[in-house]
């Protein structure tokens, strides 16, 4: 089969409106989370990294005039916008679209939103999409919890590998809105602090906003300095619980194994793991207990959730984008937030920004519905 | 009415679907007290894989689940959203807010059958065999599953469907997207 690569990226975050401003905030140790206090999004203050409205409508000015969208659909229009415009691809017949997304427009379910809640039927967003840009294909909308990032690469990879298209775009994104901010608490998974993930004092995570877009493609002329090829993926359900990880990591285990197996390295090839790293007590344990199992306890680690915050089904894309700015920087990003080792098995956290040479780097996933996804990534030389 | 490979299998006069699953549930005799925590969306699709998994499958196969509808899940979206849309009386419960995404039900299918196997969730608006088809002829090639569970599962306000397929190796019906939307439209 032919080779398959993710290259033009952006991101849309409290961070910076396209992925290189991002991925210098990062280097800077920059954190997008801060005290919201905003009571149409939740009421009382939280902890999270939340995009400014006045300042997301002022660059959407400058791509459109048109009232008709939603919020989500705004970033997503100006995310996709810029992949679409840097890479200068055709929209015809042989591009594909994925949009990944766990909620979509759920806030047109409230009463006070000013749009119908028929906007909340995720179609919708494909539909937006399609027309604004043209697209010639069906759009296919990946929900798959919070794995959803990076299922959407998995699931274009095979797109284009069973010939269906000869490149994929990806938009992935989901709000803070009062639904997940609701249900999270609910859950009593929200920190009252910025999250510290793999950390001893770690106690929940903060919800963020960011999305992110990619051009993914077997097409060699779309390659640039950021690009990497996929070397191997794989998704795998720990078939344990709804809601809560399995506690010998089977299903993250299970999928990187798969993953290593298919890109044909071992497992010391891998330069950095950019992993889930939530900040939940049970699931950086289980991260803890599956990258033991691996034999992956001294390759380099960071989560970027306390960067982001976990930003649901756009978390593993955006994740995924600054580990290829990782690599072509052949820097390891600080793992912000952490404190001492509060896992039971003795991970490689990143607790100074490094130099390094940089060569595959591995992005898992974990989410709710026991679903767990893994991707390695080579840096391709120009 | 539930049908496998073209026969009745269950058939209640109820349109109503809680009657209708429940006394589906008895009928088909699945011992499974966790079926009643479930929301809409997973009773329906655990009840049709069940069947088709205990009608198809040996012990311990590898069987990837690929899955897809149209309202994704609203159908508990919209109960979780009425527990918080009033202040004064916000009591959001965390046992419905994790059935609030559609791929929840995927999750309770590898629970009951120990599926350790790929999965993934697809929203279209109307059935779209031709992405189903792409994914699970991606799975066998590429040896990550032996067999694929494909499908569409829908719940919204009072309407329902379920069509749900294996896809292997060997089997009597060539994988081909024209195939898999003739079965759609015939059931």
């Amino acid at each position: 089969m032919s080779k398959v690569f993710v290259t033009y990226n952006s991101i849309i975050s409290p961070l910076g409106f396209d992925s290189e401003m991002v991925a210098r905030n990062i280097k800077n140790k920059v954190s997008g989370i801060s005290l919201v206090e905003d009571k149409n999004r939740f009421h009382k203050p939280f902890y999270g990294s939340v995009i400014n409205q006045d300042l997301l409508n002022s660059h959407f000015r400058k791509l459109n005039n048109s009232e008709d969208y939603t919020t989500l659909e705004k970033m997503m229009l100006l995310c996709l916008n810029d992949v679409i415009t840097n890479s200068g691809i055709k929209i015809d017949e042989s591009v594909g679209l994925i949009i990944s997304t766990t909620k979509g427009n759920i806030d047109a379910l409230d009463d006070e939103n000013p749009f119908p809640k028929s906007h909340a039927y995720l179609s919708r967003l494909g539909q937006v999409l399609k027309d604004y840009f043209s697209f010639q294909s069906q759009p296919t909308i990946l929900s798959n919890a919070c794995v959803s990032g990076l299922l959407a690469v998995a699931t274009a990879k095979k797109f284009i590998e069973e010939g269906l298209y000869k490149s994929v775009l990806i938009v992935s994104g989901d709000l803070v809105s009062k639904f997940v901010l609701s249900g999270f608490n609910a859950f009593q998974a929200m920190s009252n602090a910025p999250c510290k993930p793999y950390s001893k004092d770690r106690n929940g995570i903060n919800l963020g906003e960011a999305i992110a877009s990619v051009l993914v493609t077997s097409n060699e002329k779309f390659l640039n300095e950021t690009t990497v090829e996929i070397l191997g993926e794989a998704t795998c359900n720990d078939a344990n619980h709804i809601s809560g990880p399995s506690r010998t990591g089977e299903g993250l285990y299970r999928s990187v194994k798969t993953a290593i197996q298919e890109a044909e390295i071992e497992a010391n090839n891998i330069n950095y793991i950019s992993a889930h790293g939530t900040a939940t007590i049970f699931n950086d344990e289980m991260e803890a207990i599956a990258f033991h199992r691996l034999g992956l306890t001294h390759t380099p680690l960071n989560s970027l959730k306390g960067y982001f915050g976990h930003t649901l089904g756009s978390s593993a894309l955006v994740e995924t984008i600054v580990g290829m700015h990782s690599l072509n920087q052949n820097i390891l990003f600080t793992s912000k937030g952490f404190t001492t080792l509060g896992v039971s098995k003795p991970l490689q956290i990143i607790e100074q920004i490094e130099k390094k040479d940089l060569n595959i780097f591995l992005k898992t996933a974990s989410g709710f519905g026991g679903c767990n996804t893994a991707m390695l990534f080579k840096k391709v030389a120009n | 009415m539930i049908s496998l490979n073209g026969n009745t299998l269950f058939e209640n006069k109820s349109e109503e679907f809680s009657t209708l699953i429940k006394s589906a549930y008895k009928d088909l005799d699945i011992n499974y007290p966790k079926f009643f925590k479930m929301d809409n969306l997973s009773k329906l699709a655990f009840i049709c894989a069940d069947i088709l998994i205990n009608n198809s499958a040996k012990n311990e196969s590898n069987i990837a689940i690929v899955l897809s509808n149209r309202a994704s899940s609203l159908d508990t979206d919209r109960t979780f959203q009425k527990s918080i849309s009033d202040i004064e009386n916000h009591y959001p419960s965390p046992s419905i807010f994790v059935y609030t995404l559609p791929n929840i039900c995927i999750g309770e299918i590898s629970i009951k059958h120990q599926l350790y196997s790929e999965n993934s969730f697809f929203i279209f608006d109307a059935f779209s065999p031709k992405e189903l088809w792409v994914y699970a002829e991606n799975l066998l090639k590429t040896n990550k599953a032996e067999k694929v569970l494909c499908g569409w599962v829908d719940f919204d306000e009072n309407d329902y469907e379920a069509f749900l397929y294996i896809v292997e190796n060997e089997g009597q019906i060539h994988h081909t997207i024209n195939e898999i939307d003739r079965l759609y439209h015939t059931q």
